[in-house]
């Protein structure tokens, strides 16, 4: 029988994913026992689950080694894989923001200095606003670079804002709010298209009652 | 003798869609690698990657290698009444991978239809392209929209150029959260919405699209007329059990002015076929005839049902230092003509994978 492959992120967002398709009726008992095997399924239901780190989702999903998958917006935003977005699953909510320290003041007569993980998204939001800035590309730790004075601003994901305030840093600007999102690779949706948009209906149930 | 094993997929289609082509009377365009860069900086927006290879000439012209056969092709085109072009072409073009952000090389085939063009012209070309997939793989889908009927759709429903980025991307995405949000942020009407979810959503049937657009306006008639036209000339062909219409396919409406398509093949994560009618990208180059044309991404197919081999040679023969080399040649002929790759050498490499091995003498072959 033909199986959909499902990538799921590792993780607590990746765990709170999987509880939903459980819930909707793709279960996989053999994905909660504690050992080091790396693809779960579940023939009854025709899925098959495998854990991939968050931001490698899309890949998979893109490249069709999954037909489908879990993904947070930010992600999508920031690499455009060309891949069908099919639903927001509502969880894992947060969202792109510009933070600064607390006695900023943007000074529009110079270049703004922008630390980030989400180089695209900054620039595109700065394109908008035909603000002239600097990227300063970091792979973690941004919080750090305006207290260090390597960046006025950075722009990065603001769940609480609880490590922001910690370090005397605050948001000032929403950019677009991140949650996770079902997406789906265009050619598997061709070809499994009756199977993924069933899954994709069962789901959005879901999500209209858990937000009801 | 062509031996079938011997063709890779994408060298196999090559020969069965050149004869496609040429039976619907496409005769072959054979072009040069390179083209004058201005062409491409006039028309960047139709390129699908930005990056162009350039270099420059002996006398001074600034050169490129081309990044796609389209614009050298209408470029070139007569602009008569009456006067129908149909050429076809395989050639590689030079472009940005996304993935890899460096330039790679792509073999593409396709054919334009390009002149007078009228419905029938457009059904041939969806026609050829169906066909086109039939002949690689028995296992795939068209999808087929209209760009002009997304234009006219889009157009009423009166939105800003931001927002319109926007609903054409999440179109694209078949994002109907998007949608919503931009709706519960009030950047777009409810009728707007109403259109828009519309259009995200796949139809099984012709009859489905009339419902969901008829009346809509004046424009959007005039297009979902031609469109739901192509449509039943596909039924008739019996073509409908492998097209499938969604609208997601349609992106870029500043080119494509009618029928858009795409083709996908099983077991292939992209698209291998795209195409469409053209005429806005025409009347930007200043010609007043209408096209339309398709190409099919041959590397795509590259890794297509291909499954790893087993070994590397049927056979491999180890030559004796005494055996003459005309003895060697004649045994490699005779094993050969049945169809058997031979390799030949002095001593065996343990890193070699082959089926039989045998010794070369004096006295002839003897299994080792």
């Amino acid at each position: 029988m033909e199986f959909i492959n499902v990538a799921l992120p590792k993780g607590r967002l990746g765990e709170k994913v999987y509880a939903m398709f459980e819930k909707s009726g793709y279960g996989c008992p053999s994905i909660k026992e504690n050992n080091r095997k790396l693809i779960f399924e579940n023939a009854e239901a025709g899925v098959r689950y495998f854990w991939v780190k968050p931001s490698d989702v899309a890949i998979y999903v893109e490249r069709g080694a999954a037909d489908i998958g879990v993904a947070g917006k930010d992600i999508l935003l920031e690499y455009s894989p060309d891949v069908y977005e099919l639903l927001d699953l509502k969880i894992g909510k947060c969202r792109m923001a510009v933070a600064a320290k607390k006695d900023f003041r943007d000074n529009t007569s110079e270049t703004l200095r922008v630390a980030t993980k989400f180089s695209n998204i900054a620039q595109k939001f700065y394109n908008e606003k035909c603000r002239d800035i600097d990227i300063i590309h970091l792979n973690g730790s941004i919080e750090i670079a305006p207290i260090l004075g390597l960046s006025d601003v950075i722009v990065d994901i603001v769940e609480t804002g609880k490590t922001l305030y910690e370090n005397d840093l605050e948001p000032i600007e929403t950019i677009v709010p991140i949650s996770a999102r079902l997406i789906a690779n265009k050619s598997s949706f061709k070809f499994k298209g009756e199977k993924i948009s069933e899954i994709a209906a069962s789901l959005g149930k879901l999500v209209r009652e858990n937000n009801d | 003798m062509l031996n079938e094993n011997i063709l890779k997929n994408d060298e196999k289609a090559v020969y069965s869609l050149r004869s496609l082509y040429r039976r619907f009377g496409y005769s072959r365009f054979k072009m040069s690698k390179f083209e004058e860069y201005d062409l491409y900086v006039r028309n960047k927006d139709f390129l699908i990657s930005d990056g162009i290879i350039t270099f420059t000439d002996t006398n001074g012209r600034l050169l490129a290698l081309k990044p796609d056969v389209t614009l050298s092709i209408i470029k070139n085109a007569p602009d008569v009444k009456g006067h129908i072009e149909k050429l076809y072409y395989n050639e590689n073009v030079y472009r940005i991978s996304k993935d890899s952000h460096s330039f790679r090389e792509i073999t593409q085939t396709g054919l334009e239809c390009i002149g007078d063009i009228g419905i029938y012209d457009i059904c041939e070309v969806l026609y050829l392209a169906v066909k086109s997939l039939e002949s690689i793989d028995e296992n795939y889908i068209v999808d087929i929209a209209h760009a002009g009927l997304v234009s006219a759709l889009i157009n009423a429903c009166d939105l800003s150029e931001n927002v319109k980025a926007t609903v054409l991307e999440s179109i694209q995405n078949k994002s109907i959260d998007e949608i919503t949000f931009l709706f519960q942020k009030g950047n777009i009407t409810q009728a707007a919405y109403d259109i828009i979810s519309k259009l995200i959503s796949t139809y099984k049937s012709r009859a489905e699209v009339f419902d969901a657009f008829n009346g809509t306006d004046e424009s959007v008639q005039k297009e979902l007329n031609e469109f739901l036209s192509i449509c039943s000339a596909a039924e008739e062909l019996e073509l409908m059990g492998k097209l499938r219409i969604d609208f997601s396919i349609v992106n870029n409406t500043s080119y494509y002015s009618g029928l858009v398509f795409k083709g996908y093949i099983s077991g292939i994560p992209t698209s291998v076929l795209s195409g469409g009618q053209y005429d806005k990208l025409m009347k930007k180059m200043g010609k007043r005839s209408g096209a339309v044309g398709f190409a099919v991404y041959l590397d795509a197919l590259e890794r297509h049902g291909t499954a790893q081999l087993d070994y590397d040679y049927d056979f491999v023969i180890l030559k004796d230092t005494s055996c003459p080399s005309a003895q060697i040649i004649r045994t490699v002929e005779s094993l050969s003509a049945n169809g058997f790759s031979v390799i030949v050498l002095s001593e065996l490499d343990s890193s070699i994978r082959y089926k039989t091995l045998m010794k070369l003498t004096k006295n002839g072959l003897e299994g080792a």
